[in-house]
């Protein structure tokens, strides 16, 4: 198959590790990847914020750059920037009067899969250690993020691919379906609140004695990994696409 | 509703706005720790039975789509429903007063109760007569209005504001609750504990007297049915069914938007309402009533219709769906932002993520403070999860957002930080080389971060971030360098 990288802003420009293990792990099972150049950003922070008009040339140019035919699927190691693209551009394109963007949106949205996704439904991956070789010797916990969950409706996909990794040990974390109160520039125009919700994923993360909190969206693992910081605690956070694209031979530092 | 569009309708008044910013509200709100304690233990309290009964439902998603089926229908032909409904509430007997605004209503309803010679009232729980300031309106004309539901009790007596739609003492524990009563209910036992039982029998023998005696009632109605002209209040206590029983004269504030097609609709409601609302398979009063039963109940039946906004919020094509809310209060108990402020935080009389968008659409998104509601959530979608009419409210939190950003343009003399974010963001992210050449900046970002490789101080409204959070020093090289260096170079 030949598989589009899409590798979201905050991945390509704060954890490119995270693009180069999507791409190691698609590459392990015999694919193809490209990675289209004049791809930038799904424009979620624009749109989330209100600012309708200037998204609007962000989600020109995703569409521009993945409207493009040489390609099976397109994958994001985000369920929110995947949400955003499959859900967020049509909405848009219908609000800014823009019929035929709408329909070109919902054409890219229709080829583009968050990366469990891909991986359980697309690829048939239902054993990370057996068919992707991934091998983790510690113990982690997981957050689901809110868009992954609820949008995209991704529900045990992540979870299950962590739990089949060679090694690993998954604490389940308590209330992990609560939002880790990122929200994009919520953080930042309701800080307070959102610190309010952050304390308490910190303190579960941290009551399941685990080395590390995985999850699926980089922003949000930015975030909860920020408060873990900050509090002093041990764990840290990390992206499921480096614990799968991890290895007997390739181990991946903590 | 005319066929020729005159203009935005009118906007909506009463109770339904933020009296200051949310993020200040939010700051008070969050520092008192016994409101954080009451609230987390309430919600989760009701959140849990909610899915425990939703569960027990095989076709919940099912009855989910019809929910939100029949009201789109209703909505959509609102103008005739309504009429439907007056003709046959009428032909029973009732009387329809048409209300345009809270101050129409309130003037209404004082009108119909010195009509009746009476100087007091009781009241059910109505959202409709708290959104219009029915009970302050009275109180200045010299009418007395007794709440008769449990928590509006509770509220009442303490001279506090409802903080929740369904349970509006939410934001008291029952030590609180038990001190209000000692305070301010006369003939009280002073040995009075802060057991449940203890505490509503004293509410019951405060009660009961005024049920007794009252000639006038107030209530809110949870639906009226066009097809029969039937009115309906669903409730737990047994109050409502006292109210609407006993005395000669009930009068009814009702939301345009609370018409359903047809009788047999309520079967579907009846299913989603409770389940959702107290995570109840059933709620214990379920009342009913359509026009005047001569001889039996109240021989003066009136509604009043109430606009109050609910016209404008249906001129909004991405926002009307808002007037689907059943008001279960399903999305302020799962809402982890409600979760941890509370109600009050929201101003009006609808808090949580429906009021986020509810009082907007009503008032317009330029009232008062009410800009400040729609960016009181993480956009967690929580809320649309829980929605028995599948109400999309993060979309809607995000269309308003949107409408907030837009009614400024073009009214400030200076740029804010976020317009310059987003300006200066809209650039860079449009294109694959205006992002790639900002990334070569990136190693600059390491002359910010401390020996550690953590940012542990920004300015601006950056600062919102680094007050409780690190941010981790960026890496020397994007992944689109490596993808070219590594890929492409090869």
């Amino acid at each position: 198959m030949r598989i589009a990288l899409f590798a979201t802003c905050i991945v390509d420009a704060m954890y490119p590790e995270t693009a180069k293990s999507t791409v190691k792990i698609l590459e392990r099972l015999g694919h193809e990847v490209i990675f289209p150049a004049g791809q930038a950003c799904c424009g979620q922070m624009h749109i989330n914020s209100g600012y309708m008009p200037e998204a609007l040339p962000v989600v020109e140019n995703h569409v521009k750059a993945f409207e493009r035919s040489d390609y099976d699927v397109a994958v994001a190691p985000s369920g929110s920037c995947v949400s955003s693209v499959k859900h967020q551009h049509p909405v848009l394109a219908k609000r800014l009067g823009k019929p035929e963007l709408k329909e070109r949106a919902e054409a890219v949205g229709a080829k583009t899969y968050e990366l469990s996704q891909l991986l359980t439904d697309v690829l048939g991956i239902t054993n990370a250690a057996e068919q992707l070789g991934s091998y983790f010797p510690h113990t982690i916990t997981y957050h689901p993020s809110c868009h992954g969950m609820r949008t995209l409706g991704l529900e045990d996909r992540q979870l299950n691919l962590l739990k089949s990794v060679g090694g690993i040990t998954v604490e389940e974390l308590p209330e992990a379906d609560q939002c880790c109160g990122f929200g994009g520039t919520f953080s930042l125009k309701n800080s307070e609140v959102s610190s309010a919700m952050l304390d308490d994923k910190v303190k579960n993360i941290c009551s399941t004695g685990a080395s590390l909190c995985a999850g699926g969206d980089v922003s949000c693992l930015m975030h909860i990994g920020g408060g873990l910081s900050r509090s002093g605690q041990r764990p840290g956070t990390m992206h499921l696409a480096d614990i799968l694209a991890s290895t007997r031979e390739m181990e991946v530092a903590l | 509703m005319s066929q020729v569009f005159l203009g935005m309708p009118a906007p909506g008044a009463g109770n339904l706005f933020a009296e200051e910013q949310f993020p200040a509200a939010a700051h008070r709100e969050l520092g008192n720790t016994q409101l954080r304690a009451n609230l987390r233990h309430a919600t989760h309290t009701i959140r849990d039975k909610r899915i425990r009964v939703v569960g027990e439902l095989p076709d919940w998603e099912a009855l989910r789509d019809a929910g939100s089926a029949i009201k789109d229908a209703s909505m959509a032909n609102l103008d005739q429903r309504l009429e439907e409904f007056e003709k046959n509430f009428t032909a029973r007997g009732g009387i329809i007063h048409w209300a345009r605004d809270a101050d129409e209503a309130n003037q209404i309803v004082t009108r119909l109760v010195r009509d009746t010679g009476s100087d007091e009232v009781v009241k059910v729980k109505s959202m409709a007569t708290q959104e219009i300031g029915l009970n302050e309106h009275l109180e200045a004309q010299g009418i007395a209005a007794f709440e008769t539901d449990l928590a509006e009790l509770i509220v009442q007596l303490d001279h506090d504001k409802p903080s929740h739609i369904l349970v509006p003492a939410i934001h008291k524990n029952r030590t609180e609750v038990r001190d209000i009563f000692l305070r301010e209910m006369p003939q009280v036992d002073p040995a009075l504990t802060n057991e449940p039982a203890k505490l509503a029998e004293a509410a019951r023998l405060h009660l009961r007297k005024k049920f007794l005696s009252a000639k006038v009632a107030i209530s809110g109605a949870n639906f009226a049915l066009a097809d029969t002209g039937t009115l309906g209040v669903v409730e737990s206590e047994g109050n409502g069914r006292m109210c609407l029983t006993l005395p000669e004269t009930l009068i009814t504030v009702m939301g345009i938007e609370k018409v359903l097609p047809n009788w047999q609709d309520i079967e579907v409601f009846m299913q989603l309402l409770p389940r959702s609302s107290t995570g109840e398979r059933m709620n214990p009063y379920t009342s009913l009533w359509t026009g005047v039963t001569e001889n039996d109940g109240p021989q003066n039946v009136h509604l009043v219709l109430l606009d109050n906004g609910r016209t404008r919020a249906l001129s909004d094509k991405f926002g009307r769906t808002a007037l689907n809310c059943i008001r279960c209060s399903a999305c302020m108990n799962v809402c982890p932002v409600y979760e941890r402020t509370g109600g009050h935080a929201y101003g009006s009389t609808y808090p949580g993520p429906i009021g986020a968008i509810l009082s907007p659409l009503l008032t317009g998104i330029e009232a008062e403070e009410n800009n400040s509601l729609p960016y009181a959530s993480s956009l967690c979608g929580a809320c649309y999860d829980a929605c028995p009419v599948k109400i999309n409210i993060p979309e809607i939190l995000v269309h308003l957002r949107g409408e907030d950003v837009d009614s400024k343009r073009g009214k400030k003399l200076l740029p804010t930080q976020m317009d310059l974010l987003m300006k200066g963001g809209s650039w860079a992210l449009s294109s694959g080389n205006h992002l790639g050449l900002l990334e070569k900046a990136l190693p600059l970002g390491k002359l910010v971060a401390g020996k550690d490789k953590k940012i542990k101080k920004l300015p601006g409204i950056a600062a919102g971030w680094t007050s409780s959070r690190d941010l981790p020093a960026p890496p020397s090289k994007s992944f689109r360098d490596w993808w070219k260096s590594e890929k492409e170079g090869k």
